[in-house]
């Protein structure tokens, strides 16, 4: 590690341990601390694992466990904005495929993930909680319904900046 | 002198009279994570600057939505005359429009709204009054009754609507032992899916000592097609807040959990104000309203995971671990939180408790059939003409709901296919839409009511395409603690990949039976006990379809029925 990645990287720490700090309900466990930090900075780092652990007074190993479970955890960091496309049943049925399709299209990816400028991501969704506005796509967690393959493409190209 | 809790109300029917009895109108745009996906945001901001701009004399707040999910965005316009008129799939640039005329004028525009009601009683020329529309007359709100009157982030509409008085009655009038008894009496069954008997659950609870015991209120609702837990969090919060601190109270317990997953901010954000608010008032915290009991609440968020709804692996979740299932015994009663007695309810069956303690067990008795009392709070979604979140009372059949509230498919269409109470639950055919909605009668034709989703297909859907998308989800969402559900569910979406690409054998059917019995016997939870449910379900009604796409013919219609559905690939590790 250089000099100014390892001093990167004992700010985010730093950053970190605030948030940790800073987590204001009476419960604070494991789960909740990684919620928090994912919250701020997007993404869990390999500082928050650490961090964590010291904080809560567990294992390098326990956090890891919990981290890797819950699916809305991501390692590295996401692009400046995250469309989330729901892929469950009710919005399969009126076209919620049809619209992933056309997502992939315009962000060049063909799974989950980063465009390849790294500018925004498109992460699977198995349910936003809006079945019957489905098809549903959410912009950074604000929710947007009635999606055709043309809406939700132009909604992708506005967010890579080429509309 | 008044107690607290008559203060408390005081100050509550002022403010209400504030809003309602005053010489401004009060312009009440829907909320909630449906209407912002129709576009509530731009409508309410709309509204605001209108008011702003002509001057008009008016209140504007974001309220609780109707459930008419199909004509949001939604406002409507109460007239210090007592009139109201109601305004459908609003768009932002008609607000001002409809503001000037209404407000302004005094002349609502009668031809953009959908529904009126109060005023001096000769109405709006042909606008039906709102209590008249089938969406609406057939409901019987009791969960859901404030949805469309109040704002959820103010306490004070709740408590000026009756809000708080169960919960005042219930510390100052009933002992811990009447509330669980009448609770039994009510018959109020478990709405999160396995209907069992609440009364009796907290009477498990009820007669530990422990210093410590919880009451936990399970909000994960993670079933696609379901949306009822949620719309009651975050439309109507304190209604949960009152029915917890009963249970609490009945229960004898010391504290509440509120158990929401993260990312839905809506829920999250009003639950957590609700909570806050209600320390403020008194409500929570040390000596609640001036009595004896003592209860604290918060909000606990778990990460994306199905399985986490499942009531042990929810309390691991809450203690920060991986949410998996627990072996039982012991039971929650005896060591469930942190090894300490506990209790889960579904949000839907907390949120009854109020009115029950309000109205008395022998109302809530008289609503719904003999072995399931109240109402089933149904949300419709799919193919289907009025998609929204409907409160009717138990008994009425499928087909009632799906065409009467509904409004059935398009002319000319016909529904093939429902998907009911969420993906562990069978998928149902025609013969099945004269059931009943009521546990029993539900659970007789391979369906469960639980969540309350239904899911409407109409005759373009594939059911094998159906399937496949529900068992994806399935094994998207094992938490991969026991290999019967983790490997089976694999299997069985392997076995549904062959058949979308036509490439399966007349043997895969008797795999996918073998597949299903070892997961079911080999499962700690209803994640696997249940997973063949849909095929199961699929071959009683459609087993035609499915038989003829094993002899390798593809059922016409279907989303990707050339098998290139995109799917997730990533398992738990």
């Amino acid at each position: 590690m250089t000099t100014a990645e390892s001093e990167q990287s004992s700010k985010l720490r730093e950053q970190i341990r605030q948030i940790l700090n800073a987590q204001a309900q009476p419960t604070i466990t494991v789960l909740s601390s990684l919620i928090a930090v994912q919250d701020v900075i997007h993404y869990l780092p390999d500082e928050a694992i650490k961090e964590t652990a010291t904080f809560c007074g567990s294992t390098i190993n326990e956090v890891w466990s919990v981290a890797s479970f819950y699916t809305n955890f991501r390692f590295t960091p996401p692009g400046e904005k995250t469309l989330d496309v729901c892929w469950g049943p009710s919005c399969h049925l009126v076209g919620a495929q049809q619209v992933l399709d056309a997502v992939q299209g315009v962000f060049e990816i063909k799974e989950e993930g980063e465009s390849p400028d790294r500018k925004v991501t498109l992460k699977y969704n198995t349910c936003l909680g809006a079945c019957a506005q489905g098809p549903v796509i959410a912009i950074n967690h604000h929710l947007i319904g009635k999606q055709t393959p043309e809406s939700a493409a132009q909604i992708a190209r506005e967010l890579r900046g080429q509309s | 002198m008044p107690t607290q809790f008559e203060e408390l109300q005081a100050r509550a029917n002022k403010r209400w009279a504030e809003l309602t009895e005053g010489d401004s109108a009060w312009i009440r745009v829907g909320g909630g994570t449906s209407g912002q996906a129709a576009g509530t945001d731009a409508v309410f901001d709309a509204a605001k600057s209108a008011v702003e701009s002509t001057g008009v004399n008016a209140n504007v707040s974001m309220v609780s939505a109707m459930g008419l999910m199909y004509l949001e965005p939604q406002l409507d316009i109460l007239m210090p005359n007592g009139s109201r008129v109601f305004y459908g799939n609003v768009e932002s640039h008609e607000v001002a429009d409809i503001v000037e005329h209404h407000v302004q004028n005094g002349e609502p525009l009668t031809e953009r709204a959908f529904a009126y009601s109060g005023g001096d009683g000769s109405g709006f020329g042909n606008l039906p009054e709102l209590k008249s529309m089938p969406t609406v007359a057939l409901q019987q709100r009791i969960a859901t009754r404030n949805f469309g009157d109040t704002d959820p982030h103010d306490l004070l509409q709740y408590v000026a609507n009756g809000g708080y008085t169960a919960l005042n009655r219930a510390l100052t009038e009933m002992t811990p032992e009447e509330i669980v008894d009448e609770v039994k009496a009510a018959g109020l069954r478990g709405r999160g899916g396995a209907a069992f008997p609440a009364g009796v659950k907290w009477s498990f609870l009820a007669p530990s000592k422990a210093p410590v015991k919880y009451v936990l209120c399970n909000c994960e609702e993670g079933d696609p097609g379901a949306f009822n837990d949620k719309g009651i969090i975050e439309n109507d919060p304190h209604t949960l807040i009152e029915g917890l601190i009963i249970n609490g109270y009945a229960t004898r317990s010391t504290h509440g959990y509120v158990f929401i997953r993260t990312g839905h901010e809506l829920p999250i954000e009003a639950a957590r104000k609700a909570i806050a608010d209600a320390y403020e008032a008194g409500l929570l915290g040390k000596n609640i309203l001036g009595t004896d009991f003592s209860f604290e609440m918060e909000v606990s968020l778990t990460g994306d995971s199905y399985v986490a709804g499942e009531e042990t692996a929810l309390m691991e979740a809450i203690e920060g671990k991986r949410s998996t299932p627990r072996f039982k015994p012991p039971f929650p009663a005896a060591a469930g939180l942190w090894q300490k007695p506990t209790n889960i309810n579904n949000v839907k069956t907390i949120s009854y408790v109020p009115e029950i303690v309000r109205n008395g067990s022998e109302w809530f008795k008289g609503i719904g059939t003999e072995t399931t009392s109240g109402t089933a709070i149904v949300c419709l979604s799919g193919h289907i003409t009025y998609p929204g979140m409907y409160e009717v009372p138990m008994g009425m059949t499928i087909r009632e709901v799906l065409e009467k509230v509904g409004g059935g498919v398009s002319e000319g269409e016909r529904i093939k296919v429902l998907q009911a109470g969420g993906p562990l639950n069978g998928l149902l055919g025609e013969e099945a839409f004269d059931t009943m909605i009521d546990f029993d009668a539900m659970s007789a034709a391979g369906a469960s009511i639980g969540s309350g989703g239904i899911i409407v297909g109409n005759e373009t859907v594939n059911v094998v395409d159906l399937l496949r998308s529900l068992i994806a989800f399935n094994q998207f969402e094992s938490c991969g603690k026991c290999f019967p559900c983790r490997l089976g569910n694999t299997h069985m979406l392997e076995i549904l990949d062959r058949m979308c690409q036509n490439k399966a054998k007349s043997a895969d059917l008797a795999l996918l039976e073998r597949v299903g019995t070892s997961m079911k016997a080999g499962s700690l939870c209803g994640h696997g006990q249940l997973g063949f449910n849909p095929i199961a379900s699929a071959l009683k009604y459609f087993g035609d379809e499915i038989k003829s796409c094993l002899a390798g013919e593809i059922a016409p219609g279907g989303v990707y029925g050339d098998g290139t559905m995109i799917l997730p690939t990533r398992t738990r590790p």
